[in-house]
């Protein structure tokens, strides 16, 4: 029974225990809460994708209702596998969560946060999840309204107007894709996507057709964060609290990446959108553009969590440099991206989050000598800027060299100088770390000592899962693989 | 308001009847027009009517803070826990048909709790919203338990 039901407990398990964790009242308790149900989320997702890489696509029909007039459930390669990594990462995340909540969150909104936390997670694997598009922007509202509760609980009273501001721009974004699921459903007459796909096919001329997908595109490009409608992540990750910065770096822009992905291949399909809409070209100018950009605004960044939110702007623009090839080796290595961003962002952001509960800050000024005073935690941010510069044996150098064959198999050799350029500049800004950390003297009577092991070993498990699948690409590259040939197959 | 006699008086004579529609629009709602977001709003008010005649502090005192933070978290729950029994008794996540004897009785009685829950979230969250804003300065109390 349980096995034919676990695309819905996927999204039920961490939505009923939300309001459970308000309902217990303390923060233990709804902390032990919300740690079981992350790792049972995450057991779910390893069992949908094996099922999935097993016997082919999953639906589920929520309610009874059959598709496309119900909401439809539907997991294929794509999808199990993002949700497996928004679980893994959310699962790692609420491990390390407790002694850095009970710091920089303080008592009284300790429940608060692991509610608000749950209901995240519940959003961002229902996008997922879902074969509806209306549901889709449902999830993604539920994802985001959670998420500016997350962000607002900052230290910092600047976290309020980041997350204000994240608020204006995310509902910006949510309304365009809402708009456009209207334009598209007027034009089809249904919500559900498979079926959706097939009507749009017909309808390449279709001046509303053509009007929902520059809605869709936009509107996902600011949740996605795509330079330059990126202009809320830098402060938001910069005043949120530590735990946050991490969860959210690693999973929501991933997902949003997602829905883009699912809008382009899946609903309009890669002819129409790459060939009637030319949209490659257009994602390409922005990806080089984000990647430059981002990289060196980063550069000249005195806070490290502003520093590494400039670096994920460059890095969503690799994702997207993948997607704008439309080849199977080019949504490879953007897919590929998606998951090695996660690990080593979500990773940094936690290491950087140890380095605050000790320090009390994350500027560059905190970090000097921190490599003799925090060895593990230093350690765990070289091999993360390692992996962001794009070294060989972490998973950086894999997506790029990934994202590189796509160029030259393209044809369009001349990108690789920009991701070369891109890296470049990725060795500056890491090198500004690794030099405050190892080659400048603790000031006088600098705290000293590591972060609690509990913080600490999610951070190396995130790392050492960057290295490993750095040398060992048989798995994430096959998975990747399977993605990119579902998801151009699926569309021609 | 302790000088507006009239307002008073009639303010207690309307809040029973206010609270008793609230009801009526719940319970109803599968036959007439309603449902958890109209009941909702409208028993909501007669609690957003006491406090605006009788003052914030006493109608705190009538709905402390943690019960009504009790009742946003419970309404999702009801909604959330009928899909759940629906799976225990062998339909997907949802399917109220196998609720009751027969599918049409499931419906409607998935439906009738489902709304209830609507109801209490939304009655909940309004006069949260409300004793947020009328509160501000002293906020709404975030100690836990």
């Amino acid at each position: 029974m349980i096995t034919t039901h676990l695309p819905a407990l996927q999204i039920v398990v961490p939505l009923v225990s939300a309001p459970l964790c308000v309902l217990l009242g303390k923060a233990r308790l709804a902390y032990a809460l919300a740690l079981i149900v992350c790792w049972a989320v995450f057991g779910i997702s390893v069992l949908l994708l094996g099922q999935v890489l097993d016997n082919g696509v999953i639906s589920y029909r929520l309610g009874g209702w059959a598709p496309p007039w119900g909401i439809e459930y539907r997991v294929d390669p794509v999808n199990a596998y993002v949700l497996l990594i928004v679980a893994a990462i959310g699962a790692l995340v609420i491990t390390y969560a407790k002694p850095s909540v009970a710091k920089e969150i303080g008592s009284g909104r300790e429940t608060l946060f692991y509610t608000s936390y749950l209901l995240c997670l519940t959003g961002l694997l229902g996008v997922t999840i879902t074969g509806d598009a209306f549901n889709i922007f449902v999830f993604l509202e539920i994802s985001s309204l959670s998420s500016y509760v997350l962000i607002s609980l900052g230290q910092d009273r600047r976290a309020l107007t980041a997350s204000f501001r994240y608020l204006i721009f995310g509902t910006i974004g949510a309304t365009f894709f809402l708009i456009g699921v209207g334009l598209l459903y007027q034009a089809t007459g249904t919500l559900n996507i498979a079926d959706m796909a097939n009507r749009v096919a017909l309808l390449a001329e279709n001046r509303t057709v053509q009007a929902a997908f520059a809605f869709m595109a936009v509107g996902l490009a600011v949740k996605a964060a795509l330079f330059p409608l990126h202009a809320w992540l830098p402060n938001a990750y910069a005043y949120a609290p530590s735990v946050v910065t991490a969860f959210l770096a690693a999973t929501a822009t991933k997902v949003s990446i997602y829905v883009l992905i699912r809008t382009y291949f899946t609903i309009f399909g890669p002819e129409f959108s790459f060939e009637v809409m030319t949209l490659g070209p257009v994602l390409m100018v922005l990806a080089i553009l984000a990647m430059l950009v981002g990289s060196t605004i980063a550069i000249f960044q005195d806070d490290l969590k502003r520093l590494l939110a400039y670096s994920s702007v460059a890095q969503i623009g690799y994702m997207v440099l993948g997607l704008g090839f439309a080849t199977v080796l080019g949504v490879t290595g953007g897919m590929l991206h998606l998951f090695n961003h996660a690990l080593m962002k979500g990773g940094l952001f936690l290491a950087l989050g140890c380095v605050f509960y000790r320090t009390g800050s994350v500027s560059i000024e905190a970090m000097k000598g921190l490599g003799h005073r925090m060895p593990w935690t230093m350690a765990a941010i070289v091999i993360g800027g390692l992996s962001l510069i794009g070294v060989p044996l972490t998973v950086g150098f894999v997506s790029k060299w990934y994202l590189l064959l796509a160029a030259i198999d393209s044809g369009m050799w001349w990108i690789t100088i920009f991701i070369l350029v891109s890296s470049l500049l990725a060795i500056v800004y890491v090198w500004r770390l690794v030099e405050a950390a190892y080659l400048s003297p603790s000031p006088e009577g600098a705290p000293s000592g590591e972060a609690p092991l509990v913080m600490l070993i999610p951070t190396w498990v995130l790392m050492l899962a960057s290295v490993y699948f750095g040398v060992d690409t048989r798995v994430s590259v096959g998975v990747a693989t399977r993605a990119a040939e579902f998801l151009l197959g699926a569309g021609s | 308001m302790s000088h507006h006699l009239v307002i008073r008086v009639i303010a207690k004579l309307l809040i029973p009847f206010i609270l008793l529609f609230g009801l009526y629009v719940q319970f109803h709602g599968d036959f007439g027009p309603g449902g958890g977001f109209q009941a909702g709003v409208i028993f909501a008010v007669a609690f957003v009517l006491y406090a605006l005649v009788y003052g914030l502090d006493n109608a705190r005192r009538i709905i402390p803070d943690r019960y009504i933070r009790a009742g946003i978290a419970l309404g999702v729950l009801i909604f959330a826990g009928t899909g759940v029994v629906a799976m225990f008794l062998g339909g997907n996540y949802l399917d109220y048909s196998v609720l009751a004897h027969d599918p049409p009785h499931g419906q409607h009685l998935g439906i009738f709790v489902v709304e209830f829950g609507v109801g209490l979230t939304v009655a909940s969250v309004m006069v949260a919203i409300f004793f947020a804003f009328a509160g501000r300065g002293h906020k709404i109390d975030e100690k836990e338990g």
